[in-house]
């Protein structure tokens, strides 16, 4: 007998196969969704008892979007969630990563005690703080445009402000931090740069991976707030996407136009993640160093 | 002019003192090579003078001027590491320009300096290439090309040959050479290759648990050691020592006897005070030839014939164990007695090695 070796092919094949089945798991729900937005409600509910679930098959229409558009200002939601989710990231990124640079490359007293007391803030669910914080949020004054005002609530700064400092993101570049070769800073130290060229110049042109993976984490979050936005934001004009989703619950729920809801505001994150994975791969091959 | 003075120069990492004490003067266009085992303190005492780590007591001075509460890049020097720590992100040509980019000098200028930098180390036509494209001893050359463009007055290198396989790094020595003298510029180089040493110094430092155990020009340093470590360290292969005693003396000689040892007259330098005194008897390998009535006897262990010399190693009656290196091809077997004869005069003796 000779002893079975499968060939490279099989291997590969049987890789292709575990693979496809993973996407497949992932991707049903994605496409009940989809698919469910098209369909009329009654045939909706009929076909979650079988696989036409998943089908483009039946009566397929736009009627689902046209309502929901009626039911809910759904491009206002869609913007404010867009530009609150935008904004924190990029001042997230900016604020945590600069931070984390003075954790890991100047010298300064008690900063082993800060990192550990901002490591901890991570362990701190926010449904404990949500109360304190909102009665802060509603006494801290403002310098706008009207001149001087109290209050942060039912405005964009409110769901963006309390979000930027982030022990996540402040942990995941210091460990990026850590892991960069200490000659590079040096020999910037060396060759004259100050330490805000060595920030720029230097060490964030190189941060490609954990910004990307830190600006997704960050996106997430964002785009799914709920229960911050319910509490704080009572005006339509600034409300998000998760807390619109509320709009088609209240009456009568029509599960069509919640899949129509559901599938537009997803299609942000999927663009989103999308063009971070291109970015993702572009910065590891372009600062890739072998040896 | 940048002479680089270092005054009792201290340096402690919490509790443990790792430099004890350091004077060494550098004169300006000096080209001053530290030596010593690992871990004695060459990069940390580069990397004082460099500004990367504070200086806990002493003063150092760079061209007449106490430099030790500036930062780096008041000091005028430039660094090229072991690691060459170019950026991955920028290609040849921005890496070799990082520090005019950093003092705004205008492009023209730059580029003109890039340029020149780059036929000096011929990678003329690597320029536009991303690091990840060159190879160890390119890169070596854009860390290299990186410190001259600025033109400062002090250079420093940490082992910067040490990741290069040895056709290269005998290439990249020569290179170094002619850059100095192309440059009119202080070099200190650390290393713990003493064929580097030996060839690009013009002044020697010998370090060993950061302390200064002897500073001289090469060859000062190998024909008079001051001490057992220094003529110990530099050599191939290393010198011998045996543990000899002292019989009588006078004021420049004395009579020496150890086992194996036929008593011999040798000079001391001073370092032998009384009779019966315990000293080490110091021999280079080069410095012996076998001889019917050498006065070295011993038995041949192994010997390697490299064809234009033979190196042999052999034991002494106490069991300690000699290299003889002969410019000749020789057969030795093991096993055979031999004896060794040596001019007393190029002998040396050291006080014992704590
Ligand atoms: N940041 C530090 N903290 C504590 N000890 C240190 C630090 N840097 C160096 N040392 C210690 O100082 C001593 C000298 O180190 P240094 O790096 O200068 O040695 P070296 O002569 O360059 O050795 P090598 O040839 O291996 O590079 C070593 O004992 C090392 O452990
Ligand atoms: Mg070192």
């Amino acid at each position: 007998m000779r002893e079975f070796v499968p060939s490279a092919q099989l291997m590969l094949g049987t890789r292709y196969l575990v693979l496809v089945l993973i996407a497949v798991i992932f991707i049903f729900p994605l496409l009940f969704m989809a698919m469910s937005s098209l369909k009329p409600n009654l045939q909706l509910l009929t076909d979650t008892e079988s696989m036409r679930a998943f089908l483009p098959v039946g009566e397929l229409s736009f009627d689902n979007y046209k309502a929901a558009f009626s039911r809910a200002p759904i491009l206002t939601f869609v913007f404010n969630s867009l530009f609150v989710t935008a904004t924190t990231v990029i001042l997230t990124l900016l604020v945590c990563s600069l931070t984390a640079f003075s954790f890991v490359f100047l010298q300064w007293r008690g900063r082993e005690i800060a990192f550990s007391m901002i490591i901890a803030t991570m362990i701190v669910p926010f449904e404990t703080i949500a109360i304190p914080l909102l009665l802060m949020v509603s006494k801290l004054p403002w310098l706008g445009a009207e001149g001087f005002e109290l209050g942060w609530l039912n405005t964009y700064r409110v769901q963006i402000i309390p979000w930027i400092a982030d022990g996540l993101t402040v942990f995941l570049f210091v460990q990026y931090f850590k892991g960069l070769p200490h000659e590079f800073i040096e020999a910037s130290r060396v060759e004259g740069a100050s330490w805000w060229q060595i920030y720029r110049r230097v060490v964030m042109p190189l941060c490609g991976p954990v910004i990307a993976t830190a600006a997704i984490l960050k996106f997430l979050v964002m785009y799914n707030q709920y229960l911050w936005p319910l509490i704080v934001v009572q005006q339509e004009t600034y409300r998000p996407v998760m807390v619109g989703l509320q709009y088609f619950f209240q009456y009568n729920t029509a599960w069509g136009e919640v899949m129509a809801y559901l599938t537009m505001i997803t299609l942000p994150v999927l663009a989103f993640y999308l063009f971070l994975q291109k970015a993702f791969i572009a910065s590891i091959a372009s600062t890739g160093v072998k040896g | 002019m940048a002479s680089v003075s270092l005054k009792n120069v201290q340096k402690n990492f919490g509790d443990t003192l790792v430099i004890k004490g350091v004077d060494i003067e550098i004169e300006h266009g000096e080209f001053v090579v530290f030596v010593g085992p690992s871990g004695c303190g060459k990069s940390t005492l580069l990397r004082m003078i460099a500004g990367l780590e504070d200086i806990s007591a002493g003063d150092l001075s760079i061209g007449e001027k106490v430099v030790n509460a500036l930062p780096p890049k008041e000091r005028g020097v430039s660094m090229v590491f072991q690691s060459y720590a170019i950026f991955p992100h920028m290609t040849v040509r921005e890496n070799v320009a990082f520090g005019l980019t950093i003092a705004k000098v205008p492009d023209a200028e730059k580029n003109a300096k890039v340029q020149n930098a780059a036929r000096i180390l011929q990678m003329e036509h690597l320029l536009d290439r991303r690091p990840n494209q060159l190879s160890g001893g390119q890169r070596q050359r854009v860390a290299i090309g990186r410190a001259i463009v600025r033109e400062p007055a002090v250079f420093l290198f940490d082992e910067p040959l040490s990741n290069l396989d040895a056709a290269l790094r005998m290439d990249m020595r020569m290179e170094i050479a002619n850059l100095h003298k192309q440059l009119d510029a202080t070099m200190i180089y650390v290393t713990h290759d003493q064929v580097e040493a030996m060839t690009l110094a013009d002044k020697i430092v010998v370090l060993r648990d950061g302390e200064v155990m002897q500073a001289g020009a090469p060859m000062d340093l190998y024909l008079e050691p001051d001490n057992q470590f220094v003529a110990g360290f530099l050599g191939s292969p290393a010198m011998n020592f045996i543990q000899v005693n002292v019989s009588e003396l006078d004021a420049t000689h004395a009579m020496v006897i150890g086992p194996g040892l036929a008593p011999t007259r040798v000079p001391h330098r001073g370092r032998a005070h009384t009779a019966g005194q315990s000293m080490t008897f110091g021999l280079r390998p080069q410095h012996m030839w076998p001889a019917e009535d050498g006065k070295l006897a011993g038995v041949v262990g192994i010997s390697e014939r490299l064809g234009s010399e033979t190196v042999v190693n052999f034991r002494l009656q106490d069991d300690s164990s000699l290299i003889a290196s002969l410019g000749t091809d020789q057969i030795f077997t093991p096993g055979q007695t031999v004896a060794f004869d040596f001019d007393p005069e190029t002998a040396h003796l050291f006080a014992d090695l704590k």
